[in-house]
């Protein structure tokens, strides 16, 4: 027996920090010290927390060490494992508390959390199918397929009240029900892994932690439905999801749980992998499919629903990851635990990925119904640095920004479209006094414009010229009649665009028009930045009492045009040649160079 | 593979990840300080991990921490049940560390010769 479990968290965040050689490092010391037959080093997926990566969680004792790094595995194996006792160094901080956190269950990012989908990650190693097993793996794929007809799974699910954690919120059940009712065959099976939002990377959490949890779903989903061949589509740039995707579907079909006659009940079901070149745009359902036939992934008018002409003309469903990976708890505990969590109309738990300016980021599932205010100040531990909270935006590149003074919204598909805004993939992303809103609509334009596929002319050009129009407001070359412009442009791409890039990508724009209004005109009337943000609309000064004269600013001006006055120990900015570019004040420690956007006239 | 197959695949994989399941009935502390050492207790508490592993018990847990304070009587164990009593054990060999898995932790009773100390929790 060993007496200890060292959990090592081996996802893409960690293993960019470095995760891998701190696993190799502990293996290295535990066998020196003569440790290596009562301790285990277990590799596991994302535990939620890749900022403070590499992560290690030791059972039994419950500890989450932060930043385990190579150079501390002989103090951290001397402290811990040799004399028992925390290696204090290493323990992260609760930035509600101020306290050290000594175990995962003290930690507010982590015991606010309802963990449904995501139970086993962080917890089993991956690439290891009897850890899944031991954890009631595929009983729920056994159990529909030896005690249940594909209709009662259908109404389970139903009943449940799943919805599509792709972004519509679509109800499962009722999906999967008129897709069982297609009549021609033979039926597909999809899961889409595209999860195209810059910076949310929940699905790939899953995937990378719990593989195997999909991969059941997707197997009861084709017995519901009457398909018999399935396809994981995932962007190549996740490698290590479709190594450990590879791995779990190998030893799947090696144990008979995937193939043929699975569960001695003559039902077969195949599954392959399917690698998009990762556009935002291939996201979408049926720009996927064509992708996955091998074709140019572009959008096209719906219907033909997949459900009626998908894959090679042949009916076919789509669900994202995490829909799969509800579909095993959902038959192990049924549909009525299901349906008492979360809200009213939106049953379960979502994955939000926690980014921007927030003290713990990463990814928390969360009950639906979670106020905006919990995962920002209890979950997320509010605003680095003292700053004030500006708004939230919710959604992904085309979401809307929400303002505080509605951050005790319960989050589900309806309050959020209610305020303009969607839920798509579940990124939150925090902004902070310090950013502009016109800034920040631009960066999501910007992206929308670059992904947009070019096949509907509202959606190509439409995007492109309400970036222009952003970005000369941006630099202080806004007119009167832009927002107007904006408006008509924004209605025109949202209504006659032809997928859901184009209709959503308006979102930023409209909803920092509607709630941050007065930023714009700040940037049109009166050539200011509020935010101080817009580099062409801001003004650097030094505050010459307050110069100590240490010259960091003079040496970090890429135009050389801070110099000495005269022959005092200070320095001032000549206007002329500044290029805005922040420098000095990013380097001075005394707060001597002052920023600000004086707007028209500017000051010489 | 079937159901019935299946479920006897998952008793057996239990056991590998029983320990990250939270609360066990039975913690086994270690008092591992440098007198500990000296007296052996790495010996004793890798003879009972063997043991209690021969015995597929899954509802404990072994843990170490340092000094308890009986500097004298070591290799000292500290049994603690979930909710109820905590026996001590002292001068524990490996021969003893065998007869507390099989009589402690399989059957619930204390071995009485080496018990020091018996506190409810
Ligand atoms: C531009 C665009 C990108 C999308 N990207 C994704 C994606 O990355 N993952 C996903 O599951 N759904 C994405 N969707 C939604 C899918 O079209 C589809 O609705 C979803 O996969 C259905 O699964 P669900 O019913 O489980 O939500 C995207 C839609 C659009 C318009
Ligand atoms: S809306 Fe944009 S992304 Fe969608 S089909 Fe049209 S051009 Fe392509
Ligand atoms: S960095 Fe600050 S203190 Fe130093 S010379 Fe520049 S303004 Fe003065
Ligand atoms: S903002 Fe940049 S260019 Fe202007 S004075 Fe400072 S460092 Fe030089
Ligand atoms: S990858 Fe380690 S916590 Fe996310």
């Amino acid at each position: 027996m060993k007496r200890t479990h060292i959990l090592v968290c081996t996802g893409t965040g960690c293993a960019s920090a470095g995760s891998f050689q701190t696993r190799d490092a502990l293996l290295a010391e535990l066998a020196k010290r003569g440790l290596s037959e009562e301790l285990d080093v277990v590799e596991t997926g994302c535990m939620g927390r890749c900022d403070l990566g590499p992560v290690s969680m030791i059972h039994p004792d419950g500890t989450f060490y932060k930043n385990v790094k190579t150079a501390e595995i002989p103090q951290l194996v001397e402290e811990h494992f040799l004399k028992g006792r925390r290696y204090e160094k290493l323990l992260p901080t609760d930035p509600e508390t101020q306290h050290l956190v000594k175990t995962q269950a003290d930690f507010t990012f982590f015991n606010r959390q309802l963990r449904i989908v995501r139970d086993n990650c962080g917890v089993i190693n991956p690439e290891k199918i009897e850890e899944y097993i031991a954890r009631d793996g595929y009983l729920a794929l056994g159990k529909a397929l030896t005690q249940m007809t594909p209709e009662e799974v259908i109404a389970e699910i139903e009943e449940s009240g799943l919805r599509g954690r792709g972004g519509a919120g679509f109800p499962t059940g009722r999906k999967w029900g008129l897709m069982r009712k297609a009549p021609l065959h033979p039926k597909y099976v999809v899961c889409n892994a595209d999860e195209g939002d810059p910076g949310a990377f929940m699905n790939r959490s899953v995937l990378e932690g719990d593989p195997h949890s999909v991969i059941e779903g997707m197997a009861i989903g084709a017995y519901a439905m009457g398909a018999h061949q399935g396809y994981v589509y995932i962007r190549a740039e996740y490698g290590l999801a479709v190594k450990r995707l590879h791995i779990a579907i190998e030893q799947a079909y090696r144990l008979g749980l995937l193939g043929k006659n699975l569960f001695e009940t003559g039902f077969d079901f195949d599954l392959e992998v399917r690698i998009g070149a990762g556009a935002f745009v291939c996201g979408e359902e049926t720009a996927l499919m064509r992708s996955v036939e091998g074709r140019r992934g572009q959008p096209s008018p719906r219907p033909p629903f997949p459900a009626q002409r998908g894959l090679w003309e042949k009916p076919t469903n789509i669900n994202n990851v995490e829909t799969w990976a509800t579909i095993r708890p959902i038959l192990l505990k049924g549909a009525e635990w299901f349906a008492s969590i979360g809200t009213e109309n939106t049953k379960g738990t979502k994955v939000f990925c926690l980014a921007g300016k927030i003290n713990n980021t990463g990814v928390a599932e969360l009950p639906f119904g979670t106020t905006l205010r919990q995962m920002i100040y209890e979950v997320g531990g509010g605003i680095p640095n003292g700053k004030k909270l500006k708004a939230i935006q919710t959604g992904g590149p085309s979401g809307g920004v929400i303002p505080e003074q509605f951050l005790d919204t319960p989050v589900e598909y309806e309050t959020l479209q209610k305020l303009g805004s969607i839920m798509g993939s579940g990124g939150m992303v925090v902004v902070d006094e310090d950013s502009c809103m016109v800034d920040f609509a631009r960066f999501f334009m910007e992206f929308c414009c670059d992904e947009s596929c070019g096949k509907c002319p509202p959606c190509r050009v439409g995007t492109r010229q309400m970036l222009l129009i952003l970005e000369r407001i941006c630099r202080g070359e806004g007119e009167p009649e832009d927002i107007a412009k904006l408006e008509e442009l924004a209605d025109m791409v949202k209504s006659a665009s032809l997928c859901g890039l184009g209709q959503t990508a308006p979102n930023p724009v409209l909803t920092t028009l509607k709630y941050f209004r007065d930023e714009y005109e700040a940037h049109i009337r009166e050539k200011r930045c509020p935010a101080c943000a817009c580099r062409e609309l801001v003004h650097f000064e030094i505050d010459v009492p307050l110069c100590k004269g240490c010259s960091l600013c003079a040496r970090a001006c890429p135009v050389q045009t801070i110099e000495r006055l005269g022959d005092q120990k200070k320095f001032i900015i000549h206007q002329e040649k500044c290029i805005h570019c922040g420098a000095c004040f990013d380097v001075c420690k005394f707060d001597a160079v002052k920023k600000t956007s004086p707007g028209i006239p500017v000051p010489a | 593979m079937n159901l019935d197959e299946l479920k006897k695949l998952k008793e057996k994989a239990q056991r590998q990840v029983a320990l990250r399941e939270g609360h066990k009935k039975y913690r086994v502390v270690f008092s591992m300080g440098t007198s500990g050492i000296a007296a052996g207790a790495r010996d004793v508490m890798t003879t009972m991990l063997d043991e209690i592993d021969k015995r597929g018990l899954d509802d404990v847990e072994v843990a170490i921490t340092g000094e308890i304070g009986l500097v004298d009587v070591e290799p000292i164990i500290r049994i603690e049940e979930a909710g109820g009593e905590q026996v001590t054990y002292a001068k524990v060999n490996a021969a003893d560390a065998r007869k507390i898995v099989t009589e402690h932790l399989e059957k619930g009773k204390v071995v009485e010769g080496l018990a020091v100390g018996k506190a409810k929790k």
